[in-house]
């Protein structure tokens, strides 16, 4: 049995656990057109889970539940990056969502945020894969949410097909470093590894990569992103592209980290070419779109590559803590970009990017915001994905990995033009009319508080990077 | 101190996002406030500064201890000069741009916005302090040319960004390499300079010098990375080319002189010749091409080309005799010429760029240098300051060009004999073409198109007399700004010898 203590540790899952079901039950009583209350009850709650998330911060990393599930400060860097994004894509969501089954949606998003907490915290691949394909199912239900659009339902399946192969593919890698060390747990497979066969060993890591690859979009198992995040409802592509790539990363740092020895298995060298390979495909495909969303999708995918730089350049003050700086910098970044589109999707009804056309006078905050977050992409300070940026390439060139911080650099400049197209289509472009778009309250707080923390990690990033460091401190234990 | 002068211009250009729209009237006074401010701000601390000795008005704070990273500002002789003068381009752009009517707020606040980030490169010795406000400066220059720029300002302005954040970001690079070689790792600049992380360690300090080398030289821009400059400067509106010319530009040179120089000398000792010769092409290229133009802004843009690359030789003399005692004077003369270079640019082309503004803006709407003739019968003030300041910009003694560039030459010769002699001609080309532009437009036979055009108004005498005045003040005596760069040069020699 667990011990209370066990519980205790477990308590902000618990508390999602328990917020789903109660938003589900709340929902079969409130009236249809007043369901927003129900996405202010989500809210509260996820905020809530923020307490006992961040007393948290100060325990000694620990294992409960019998080594399976890790509480340490990487985890619960994670706890707080998911249900900050969770509350944030929930607000944003409110105002654009109506209808009948707007609480299931809230719902969804809770468990799902309960999901992928529990993946981030995960020493042990049984739990891992449970908790992926939680996370998988109520991803494909968000994503064919729009019941009556086509492309919902195409991104739906799309998704639902994509993640179902390459979570088989995973499992099948799990299963050989299970077959050959005789435990799931990470800690004790990071033991018992060292007289493996060194194939199987690879074999092992490649497997296992197609599942995280699919979660963090990673080239080349990133074909589903600009599709899903295209046809999902915006407010889900902006989850996808930033919750979920989290934790994504969460589990392949904890695995590769804790389990696989770089020694063994080159998957340094790896990594660095995937993040290589990833960056520059994503930015150059990103170039020719026209729709914000696929646009945006295509960025992630090359974000995801930066992300990399920080998997491969691990060693040393500035590779994990970076990686952590970068996602939670690129939350913030990201979540704002999307409520913008989300803002204009339900607003002008348009995904098109020259329909932004002088939007710095219809709606002069928000494309405001819109350019902070564009500069912040492209890596221009002082932002926060300009000091992930900073950590990242540091980190590189720490690791003797000069070449990759090139890369990086020279995709920075590309994606420096499609970014600011954007801002050129809000700013130089004349705008068809001067009526002014509506900018509902809800929204309007999610964007602030994107604005807000993109703008303050790039100008004091000092606490975040403290939080960052000790995450990953005791990583390995 | 130095805080307050950087920040204020941001905080005019804050309180102006939140004026209302159809106060336009209050937001230019708002403006208008902020940069003169900042200006006697700036020349009172021209009175308090104390030549000769090293950095003043420091202000220290730890601002991301983690990482080794302060807030850190702090002038000496070389950033002082160029501080006041982006300070004093900046309220005469002010006052030029009085009447833009088009999306005014957002043209003020861009504009602040932009002064703050030029004096926060001038004053930051810390780099990761250094790279923000680079890059600050950035934004606001692309607005500028994207939104109130000429026909193809989308085009130029995106090229401009991209240009420059290639160099950006390789010079990042380069400051990553000298942090992690530090011993205590730090982003201090007088710090590492004082550290030598990169000595005797060749194949790094290489790379790290290319790093600067492409930020820099972009910037500056050096042949052959000056191609977005004509397009930039042709299409940024008048206010944003004579910041651009007079004020972004330094920004490359005073890279070389401060970072370059103190930091890599070994390695820019090395590749100093290959540096004196892309110079040289800048050069004789930049004068021959300004020579073909027959577009007034276009040929003032490539004669920018061939005056930074007078600046840029100065610099690569200096950088080519480090080591060497023998040579230090000639090394000193040639970089106080530089920097006097850069500081007389800033004036004459800043004003030069006005003068276009002048009469294509308000007047003719053209700036065909050949649709012109015998404007002096028409226009008399406007032709004695044009005159006078296409004459400080080709080298005639008693003007300010001049002293910059006989001191270069002086310099450079003592060091690279024919490369500088192969320079000179570059003033036979340039005369040649001011000259020549001189007639076309202001002599001969009037052209009866502009019978009707109305002299310069109060408005635009108050933002070109100071400079005229300031080219022939310092032509005359040079004296007072020389020491002052003299110190900080001398200084810098000594440091890294």
């Amino acid at each position: 049995m667990p011990s209370r203590a066990d519980l205790w540790s477990i308590g902000p899952e618990l508390w999602l656990a328990g917020l789903g079901l109660l938003v589900l039950v709340v929902d079969l009583f409130v009236r249809e057109g007043r369901k927003a209350g129900v996405g202010a009850l989500a809210v509260g709650g996820l905020l809530l889970t923020l307490i006992p998330a961040s007393t948290m911060l100060a325990w000694e990393p620990r294992t409960v539940l019998f080594g399976a599930y890790a509480v340490d400060g990487f985890a619960v860097f994670f706890k707080v990056l998911t249900v900050i994004a969770t509350a944030l894509v929930i607000l944003a969501s409110m105002d654009s969502l109506r209808t009948r089954f707007e609480g299931e949606f809230y719902a969804l998003l809770v468990f799902t945020a309960l999901g992928l907490v529990l993946m981030a915290g995960s020493t042990d691949l049984v739990l891992l894969a449970v908790a992926i394909e939680f996370v998988s199912l109520t991803g494909y239900v968000l994503a064919g949410y729009l019941k009556a659009n086509p492309k919902s339902n195409e991104a739906g399946v799309k998704y639902f097909l994509f993640g179902a192969t390459a979570s088989a593919v995973m499992f099948f890698g799990f299963s050989i470093l299970y077959g050959l060390t005789g435990t799931t747990n990470l800690y004790d497979i990071s033991a018992r590894l060292k007289d493996a066969p060194a194939p199987a060993l690879y074999l092992a890591v490649a497997l296992m990569l197609s599942g995280f690859g699919f979660k963090i979009s990673m080239v080349p198992f990133h074909q589903w992103t600009p599709d899903v995040y295209e046809g999902a409802p915006t407010p889900v592509a902006a989850f996808l592209s930033v919750a979920s790539k989290a934790a994504g990363f969460a589990a392949l740092v904890r695995v590769l980290i804790v389990a696989i020895d770089p020694v063994r298995v080159d998957w340094v060298l790896l990594m660095a070419i995937l993040a290589a390979v990833t960056m520059t495909l994503g930015n150059l495909l990103a170039l020719p779109q026209r729709n914000i969303k696929r646009m945006l999708a295509y960025s992630s995918i090359s974000h995801a590559g930066f992300l990399l730089i920080g998997v491969a350049a691990f060693r040393g003050d500035f590779g994990t803590p970076g990686l952590l700086i970068y996602l939670l910098g690129y939350t913030f970044t990201q979540l704002g970009a999307f409520f913008v589109a989300v803002l204009i999707g339900a607003q002008l009804g348009t995904d098109d990017i020259p329909d932004y056309a002088g939007l710095g006078r219809r709606a002069p905050v928000s494309a405001f915001l819109m350019a902070i977050f564009m500069l912040s992409l492209t890596g221009i300070p002082p932002t926060a994905v300009f000091v992930g940026k900073f950590y990242v390439l540091a980190a590189a060139i720490d690791n003797g990995l000069l070449w990759l911080a090139v890369v990086g650099i020279i995709n920075s400049v590309i994606s420096l033009y499609y970014y600011v197209g954007v801002i050129r289509a809000m700013y130089v472009m004349p705008a068809p009319t001067e009526s002014p778009v509506p900018e509902p309250a809800a929204l309007q707080v999610a964007l602030g508080i994107a604005g807000l923390g993109t703008l303050v990690i790039g100008l004091y990033p000092q606490p975040i990077i403290d939080l960052a460091k000790n995450a990953t401190l005791l990583l390995r234990l | 101190m130095l805080s307050l002068i950087t920040f204020l211009p941001l905080a005019g250009g804050i309180i102006i996002l939140f004026l209302p729209k159809t106060r336009q009237g209050l937001m230019k006074n708002v403006a208008l406030l902020a940069s003169a401010a900042t200006f006697v701000l700036s020349l009172i601390l021209v009175a308090m500064y104390r030549i000769g000795q090293g950095m003043q008005f420091q202000e220290i704070f730890r601002w991301i201890p983690g990482i080794g990273i302060n807030y850190h500002l702090g002038v000496d002789g070389l950033s002082l000069p160029l501080f006041v003068l982006t300070a004093l381009l900046s309220v005469l752009s002010v006052v030029y741009s009085w009447r833009i009517d088009t999306r005014l707020k957002e043209y003020l606040f861009l504009f602040l916005l932009l002064e703050t980030g030029m004096l926060g490169v001038f004053v930051a010795l810390d780099f990761f302090l250094f790279y923000i406000f680079w890059e600050v400066t950035l934004v606001p220059m692309y607005f500028l040319i994207a939104i109130w720029g000429g026909p193809r300002k989308e085009y130029a302005a995106i090229k401009f960004f991209l240009y420059t954040l290639i160099g950006s970001l390789a010079m990042l690079l380069a400051i990553l390499i000298l942090y992690f070689n530090a011993e205590p790792r730090t982003f201090g600049v007088l710090e590492l300079i004082r550290q030598q992380p990169l000595s005797g360690k060749p194949a790094l300090a290489a790379l790290a010098f290319w790093g600067f080398f492409l930020s820099f030289a972009i910037k500056v821009p050096m042949w052959p990375f000056h191609t977005w400059l004509p397009d930039a400067h042709v299409e940024a509106p008048t206010a944003g080319s004579v910041i651009l010319a007079g004020v972004l530009l330094k920004m490359g040179t005073y890279g070389f002189v401060r970072f370059s120089l103190t930091l890599l000398p070994e390695a820019f000792k090395q590749y100093a010749f290959i540096i004196a010769v892309l110079a040289l092409l800048g050069i004789v290229y930049g004068a021959l091409v300004a020579l073909a133009q027959t577009d007034l802004k276009k040929l003032v843009a490539y004669s920018s080309v061939n005056h930074m690359g007078y600046v840029m030789l100065g610099i690569a003399a200096a950088a080519a005799a480090f080591g060497d005692p023998s040579k230090a004077q000639a090394a000193a003369t040639a970089l106080n010429g530089a920097v006097f270079e850069m500081v007389a640019h800033g004036i004459i082309t800043g004003a030069l760029f006005l003068i276009v503004g002048v009469i294509y803006d308000y007047r003719a709407h053209t700036r065909g240098v050949n649709e012109f003739g015998g404007l002096g019968v028409r226009l008399p003030v406007y032709t004695g300051i044009s005159t006078l300041a296409m004459l400080a910009s080709l080298g005639l003694p008693g003007l300010m060009g001049f002293v910059a560039e006989f001191l270069i030459f002086v310099g450079s010769f003592g060091i690279f004999p024919y490369l500088t002699a192969v320079a000179v001609t570059g003033v036979v080309f340039s005369a040649a073409m001011f000259l020549w532009t001189i007639q076309r437009i202001f002599l001969g036979p009037p052209n009866e198109r502009w019978t009707h055009l109305p002299d310069m108004d109060a408005r635009e005498k108050v933002a070109l007399v100071p400079l005229a005045a300031l080219m022939l003040i310092f032509g005359i005596y040079p004296r007072p700004l020389l020491d002052v760069i003299n110190a900080a040069m001398t200084t810098l020699v000594s440091l890294v010898r």
